[in-house]
């Protein structure tokens, strides 16, 4: 998957389909409260979900470093957790526009807003924390340990905690029912999950630049004649 | 060059309906939501080309440096 191409073009081609659809296909009667906004749903929440794809595929790649110590697993994990990272801020930045007309403010004291902002700091302190250490084998060891860590955290944070809680005005958390619920017709449907599964073919490709780089300087230093 | 020829035809299409000012012109009509969506979209598509590039070039030095060994 990191080599082949047909994946990326199926990628582009929904992301573009749902930003044409999901800018068209809306029906102005079904809004309710989000008004036109509702949009958001094919541009905010993919971003999300491009997250979590690369995550889950970073820790996998940490598991698959501990048990083979083949230093090209911890370069797919660190990649795609630098990535996945952007895509999280990507996530917040955007939520946060979409909360200011909303809920009338840039950030709320939401569990899912915070929970989101935690899983991101931990993401954000394992790259500090592989920049942090020099020595190769060293680095793709502790940040592989942590990653198995991380993860699970993440997903508590993010995703699960917010659920927990008894007020929240994120949808899909708290007492507020998801999109899913909503009395809207299936035109979000038809653009949302293409969109969902567009981004995360994205966020792979943009993934697979970094790492078939870093392959590239692998293999350039592998390959030097001793002089 | 497959891609850009496709991408022209596009443009071209849509540069077709931007010119023609009849009254059932869509991107006259909805408050002019399909300037929007074709703003967007060539955005979007000029970043999908970029990234296509990089893996292109990307491509040629793995080529090369498996030609070398």
């Amino acid at each position: 998957m990191i080599y082949s191409n047909w994946w990326k073009y199926v990628g582009a081609a929904f992301v573009l389909y749902s930003i044409i659809g999901g800018l068209l296909f809306v029906n102005p009667n079904n809004l309710l409260f989000l008004d036109e906004t509702v949009r958001n749903l094919n541009f905010h929440v993919p971003m999300w979900f491009a997250m979590i794809a690369l995550l889950f595929i970073s820790v996998i790649n940490s598991i698959r470093y501990l048990k083979t110590f083949d230093i090209k697993y911890d370069i797919i994990a660190s990649k795609c957790a630098a990535v996945g990272v952007l895509f999280g801020l990507m996530g917040l930045a955007t939520g946060s526009v979409w909360a200011r007309f909303s809920w009338g403010d840039w950030w709320t004291a939401d569990a899912k807003l915070n929970g989101a902002a935690i899983g991101e700091l931990l993401y954000l302190a394992y790259l500090i924390l592989r920049n942090s250490i020099e020595e190769p084998s060293k680095k793709a060891r502790l940040s592989s340990v942590y990653s198995i860590f991380a993860f699970p955290i993440f997903i508590v944070f993010a995703w699960i905690y917010p659920k927990m809680v008894t007020n929240s005005m994120h949808p899909g958390s708290g007492d507020t029912v998801g999109f899913n619920k909503y009395p809207l017709n299936n035109n979000l449907r038809m653009t949302f999950y293409p969109a969902v599964i567009g981004w995360v073919c994205m966020g792979w490709w943009m993934t697979t630049l970094l790492i078939r780089n870093e392959f590239l300087i692998l293999n350039k230093s592998k390959n030097k004649t001793p002089d | 060059m497959k891609i850009k020829l496709i991408f022209l035809f596009l443009l071209s299409f849509i540069a077709n309906s931007l010119f023609a000012q009849t009254q059932d012109n869509p991107f006259y009509s909805n408050g002019k939501i399909y300037v929007v969506v074709t703003v967007i979209s060539i955005i979007f598509t000029g970043i999908i080309i970029y990234l296509i590039q990089i893996d292109r070039r990307l491509r040629k030095t793995e080529k090369e440096l498996k030609d070398k060994n």
